[in-house]
């Protein structure tokens, strides 16, 4: 692909910002104890409520001012990023490997392994999502390993759903009855033959789903019930700052920002990609 | 052939309710923590508990306590809620108008919005018009139902506040309502001050359910209408001097609305789904703000209610669209 064909799909501006943020933030969260300002868990009631730094009465070194205990905003947010990421990823992979595993058994073998599966997505998606995770996270218990695992166990039914339907197509292409005729087995077909074709499909939806998971992440712990109550994440900034709004906005408008850019990216860059793998647009 | 297809559907449709109900179940009895425990003042002796625990069914296995559960909640008998102290169902229909409303109302904005941008779009095409419209529905639909909420409460709650940014209505105003359907029956009675007050409080949360929706629609059906567009029966149209956006309404858009239809239809259950943080964010007072309360007090038999009954929900929305998908298409109607 060469450089004037993807500008005129107006794909790479967009991607290089997108890019740029993700890495801007996951360098920051990665080095969180040496980018971070302050200690974000630091408490100082002389500094509570302090404004970002380009309003009067702000302070030095608390460039987005300070939340209703004195805790430093933006090392709250740099330190958020680090939950934020590792959730985005371990529950965005977890719900790859078991929906596109899934999925492609439904989409190739048919018969009763679709049956079955398709079924079970049935009643997946008769949940409301987040009533679920809530669920999930109440009996699994709060902390980082169950916001993980009930965002993969809920989420895996969005890659076995596309999955599914594109192994379904790709098994009745020509290729796949050669390559039966040729006298490779089904398994080995499936993967050799349908996975690499679905591929595209699959890390695109990988990129979305991270956007998913962060988001997911956050509203759980706006309903306090994430990882434990003391270290920050951005849903627990946000709640804080839904709570005192009227006294101190940017404890809101920061991490919202934040979360924002986050989410735009991810999608961003899942489009991209997707543009990028498909040879029907390329 | 719509019958059966109705009766195949109906069918999958009680398997699905059914499969809820065994995951739901499951789920809730691994959880720890004993409700039991939370509902005893301290002190309270192991011959209470047990007492209690029998009270609730809470004694017998796990299969015993599903079955029973489930031959009540065939009879209409949901069980009583443990932090409420009351039937269960009743809390239900007391809080789902509350959410239908709002998820209508929405539907209806996203449906109008999509509808509008749609349009403008496939009338436009090939304009700067349409490339703003495609950034709009882009954002929209890239940012979820939860930061749109955040982002309105900043704009219009706190820095041009015009909107009340929570509950569903004033509470010194004196309701003469006699169900819960207060949106709906204040427009009913014509109590318009009424009406006011519960959009005012309805409007924010609505928008941040439509917006992702309507930027689905507006996408999909804007992409039907160009394919429509050059067939020849509209190219027809035009020739008998028809403009553009009479095309569009009189010709266009009843053959572009069939795949558009079907998707709405699924998107309204994810909107659906959206009201349960939507309406926390808000403290708007429906059944997923009281799901999120029921799961944090770990009262099993409500939370068990509120997710059969959105499932219910969801499940009746997919029947009502696949049935209105075979009436509507010419070839299924006939097939």
């Amino acid at each position: 692909m060469d450089k004037g064909h993807a500008s005129r799909h107006g794909v790479s501006p967009r991607l290089w910002l997108a890019g740029g943020w993700l890495l801007l933030a996951l360098l920051a969260a990665i080095f969180a104890p040496l980018v971070a300002p302050q200690d974000p868990l630091a408490q100082d009631l002389m500094l509570e409520r302090l404004p970002p730094f380009w309003l009067d009465g702000a302070e030095p070194g608390y460039w987005l001012g300070t939340d209703s205990l004195g805790r430093d905003l933006l090392s709250r947010l740099i330190f958020g990023g680090r939950i934020a990421f590792i959730v985005a990823f371990a529950a965005a992979i977890a719900a790859c490997l078991v929906g596109s595993t899934l999925g492609l058994i439904a989409g190739y073998f048919g018969g009763w392994a679709d049956r079955i599966i398709s079924r079970v997505v049935d009643v997946w998606m008769a949940f409301p999502p987040v009533l679920f995770a809530i669920l999930l996270v109440a009996v699994l218990g709060t902390g980082l390993s169950s916001v993980i695992l009930a965002i993969a166990i809920i989420d895996w039914t969005r890659f076995c759903r596309v999955i599914r339907a594109e192994a379904m197509g790709q098994s009745r292409m020509d290729y796949v009855e050669n390559a039966r005729i040729a006298g490779y087995g089904r398994i080995g077909i499936m993967l050799r033959e349908v996975l690499p074709n679905v591929v595209p499909s699959i890390v695109a939806l990988l990129s979305l789903e991270m956007g998913i998971a962060v988001i997911v992440e956050a509203i759980l712990s706006f309903v306090n019930l994430s990882i434990s109550t003391d270290d920050p994440t951005w849903g627990s900034i946000i709640a804080e700052g839904r709570l005192s709004i009227h006294q101190a906005w940017w404890v809101l408008v920061f991490p919202l920002i934040t979360l924002i850019l986050t989410v735009l990216s991810f999608s961003q860059f899942g489009e991209a990609l997707k543009a990028r793998f498909d040879p029907v647009l390329r | 052939m719509l019958l059966q297809r109705f009766l195949i559907r109906l069918l999958t449709m009680l398997i699905t309710l059914f499969g809820v109900a065994v995951v739901v179940f499951v789920v809730i009895r691994v959880a720890p923590g004993d409700p039991i425990a939370m509902m005893l003042p301290p002190g309270a002796t192991d011959a209470d508990i047990a007492r209690l625990r029998a009270l609730y069914g809470l004694d017998k296995t796990i299969v015993q306590q599903f079955f029973i559960w489930l031959s009540g909640v065939v009879r209409g008998d949901f069980g009583t809620s443990i932090s409420l102290r009351q039937d269960v169902l009743g809390l239900v229909f007391n809080r789902l108008p509350a959410t239908l409303e709002l998820a209508i109302v929405a539907l209806v904005m996203a449906v109008l919005l999509g509808g509008t941008t749609a349009i403008l779009g496939a009338r436009e095409r090939g304009t700067a018009v349409e490339a703003g419209i495609d950034i709009a529905s882009g954002a929209a639909l890239s940012i979820p139902d939860f930061l749109w909420g955040l982002v309105l409460i900043l704009l219009f709650g706190v820095l041009v506040p015009i909107f009340d940014i929570s509950g569903r209505v004033s509470p010194q105003l004196d309701l003469p309502f006699v169900t819960q359907f207060y949106f709906f029956e204040s427009l009913l009675r014509l109590r318009l001050d009424l009406t006011w007050d519960l959009l005012k409080h309805m409007l924010m949360p609505a928008v941040a359910l439509a917006l992702p929706l309507a930027a689905i629609i507006s996408q999909l059906l804007k992409q039907s209408l160009k394919e429509v567009l050059d067939l020849d029966y509209v190219v027809l149209a035009r020739v008998k001097g028809f403009s553009e956006t009479q095309v569009i309404l009189r010709e266009a858009l009843k053959n572009a609305a069939l795949p558009t239809l079907t998707l709405v239809g699924v998107q309204f259950t994810f909107l659906i789904g959206g009201t349960v943080i939507v309406e926390r964010l808000f403290s708007y007072e429906g059944l997923g703000n009281m799901a999120i309360d029921a799961v944090i007090n770990r009262d099993l038999p409500l939370i068990q209610g509120i997710v059969l009954v959105f499932a219910l929900l969801f499940v009746l929305i997919n029947l009502a669209v696949d049935m209105m998908y075979a009436l509507l298409n010419p070839r299924l109607r006939h097939g």
